[in-house]
């Protein structure tokens, strides 16, 4: 069944949000989100990158990896894929736009080993979706992903004034927060689905 | 002394350091395939090898290897043992490849992989590199049992597929999505917490009893 771009592209930030229904890049969620401003910068190259490497990494398999076969090479060739683009990216905005790289520059690496990218590009061809989706699926992801992280920053510059039970600082109110996020999330679910 | 030193190794990875609650490392995969206890099971296995055979390749060649393209020689020598699970689980468990989907490709990037290969493979020997790696995933692997068996039993009345709980139990739907996942990991998280405070607040008062009474 053919499932319209724009329903994916919607799909992508509320009802199956990457970070919210499937836990992809939770290790730099947790630990960036202490403040708005760098959750935001980080979201932003995320938004980036994962769109761009979502339609790169679409093109690399059908185009090469799938006409030769070597589709077991799969995971080295996405993962490669993704650290060239940053790589490149990187070099590109320190060339030509100083003051963007300065204010994206420190969260590229950081990007590499981020799993929502590597994941949604493996969503992406398990869930057999074409060029299209596939676009509509990594800017939604990204999005998505800016969403849950600026989400639970704003709450935790909040909470951050109240007193906590000793075990429960840190990661574990991260995570708790994060789950009534997740309940709040599943509220859209009656709206539109892609599963 | 190497024997104390492989326990040392158990003791740190299985709780002092254990990479889920104390590092929260590897969450990712730790909250999406904690739904049945068998799923967890295979997907801790696959974590442990392929920390224990990329921390062994790592150490092995880490007098050769330039410093410069370590990250990316790491990621590659991650990626080879990622494939290699995930060919076998596709020839031998085709059921359980499917349920747990996208996550065996996301070892590659599972964090506590890289984390023992940068922290402990790039200046240790290979055996007890191997071993470091392997108990680390064994870490792994407890965290997320414990956080599947709660969520298989409350969820399902079920462990490993076998009924335990009976008609009488009420499935709790929530317990199989998404939101549960968080508040387990959690309360563990949580529970972990408490208790080192409180031993280290113990011993800080035993330390201090010393110190008085040496004073005196």
């Amino acid at each position: 069944m053919e499932i319209s771009p724009f329903v994916i592209f919607f799909a992508s930030i509320f009802t199956s949000n990457v970070l919210l229904t499937n836990f992809l890049g939770m290790c730099s969620y947790l630990s960036i989100s202490r403040d708005l401003k760098s959750s935001l910068g980080l979201g932003q190259a995320v938004i980036f990158v994962m769109t761009a490497t979502t339609v790169l990494n679409y093109l690399v398999y059908h185009y090469i990896l799938v006409p030769y076969e070597l589709e077991y090479l799969m995971y080295i060739v996405f993962i490669i894929v993704i650290a060239a683009f940053v790589q490149l990216v990187e070099m590109v905005l320190e060339r030509f736009l100083p003051n963007l790289y300065y204010t994206l520059g420190i969260f590229l690496p950081l990007i590499t080993v981020n799993c929502a990218i590597l994941g949604v590009a493996l969503f992406m061809v398990i869930r057999e979706y074409n060029l299209l989706q596939s676009l509509a699926y990594g800017a939604g992801g990204g999005i998505g992903w800016t969403l849950a992280i600026l989400a639970l920053a704003g709450i935790r510059q909040k909470v951050d004034e109240t007193r906590l039970p000793k075990g429960l600082q840190g990661a574990g109110f991260a995570m708790i927060v994060t789950g009534i996020m997740a309940l709040a999330f599943i509220g859209f679910s009656g709206i539109i689905s892609i599963s | 002394m190497a024997s104390s030193n492989y326990r040392e190794i158990a003791k740190q990875t299985l709780w002092t350091d254990n990479p889920v609650i104390r590092q929260i490392l590897g969450i990712c995969s730790a909250l999406a395939v904690t739904n049945l206890v068998s799923n967890t099971l295979v997907m801790g296995i696959g974590v442990s090898l392929v920390t224990g055979f990329s921390s062994l390749t790592v150490s092995a060649l880490r007098k050769i290897m330039p410093t410069r393209v370590r990250m990316m020689a790491q990621t590659l020598i991650i990626a080879f043992y990622v494939i290699l699970v995930d060919i076998v689980l596709r020839a031998f468990y085709p059921d359980m490849s499917k349920a747990l989907g996208p996550y065996v490709g996301l070892i590659i990037t599972n964090c506590i992989i890289m984390g023992r290969c940068e922290a402990f493979a790039q200046m240790n020997k290979p055996l007890i590199s191997f071993y470091d790696g392997f108990m680390s995933g064994m870490g792994y692997t407890l965290v997320l049992t414990a956080i599947a068996i709660v969520r298989e039993l409350m969820g399902f009345g079920t462990i490993l597929g076998f009924p335990i709980l009976g008609d009488w139990w009420t499935p709790w739907t929530i317990m199989v999505m998404a939101p549960s996942a968080f508040f387990v990991l959690a309360s563990i998280i949580w529970i972990a917490h408490s208790i080192t405070a409180k031993k280290s607040a113990a011993s800080d008062q035993t330390i201090n009893k010393g110190v008085q009474a040496s004073g005196n």
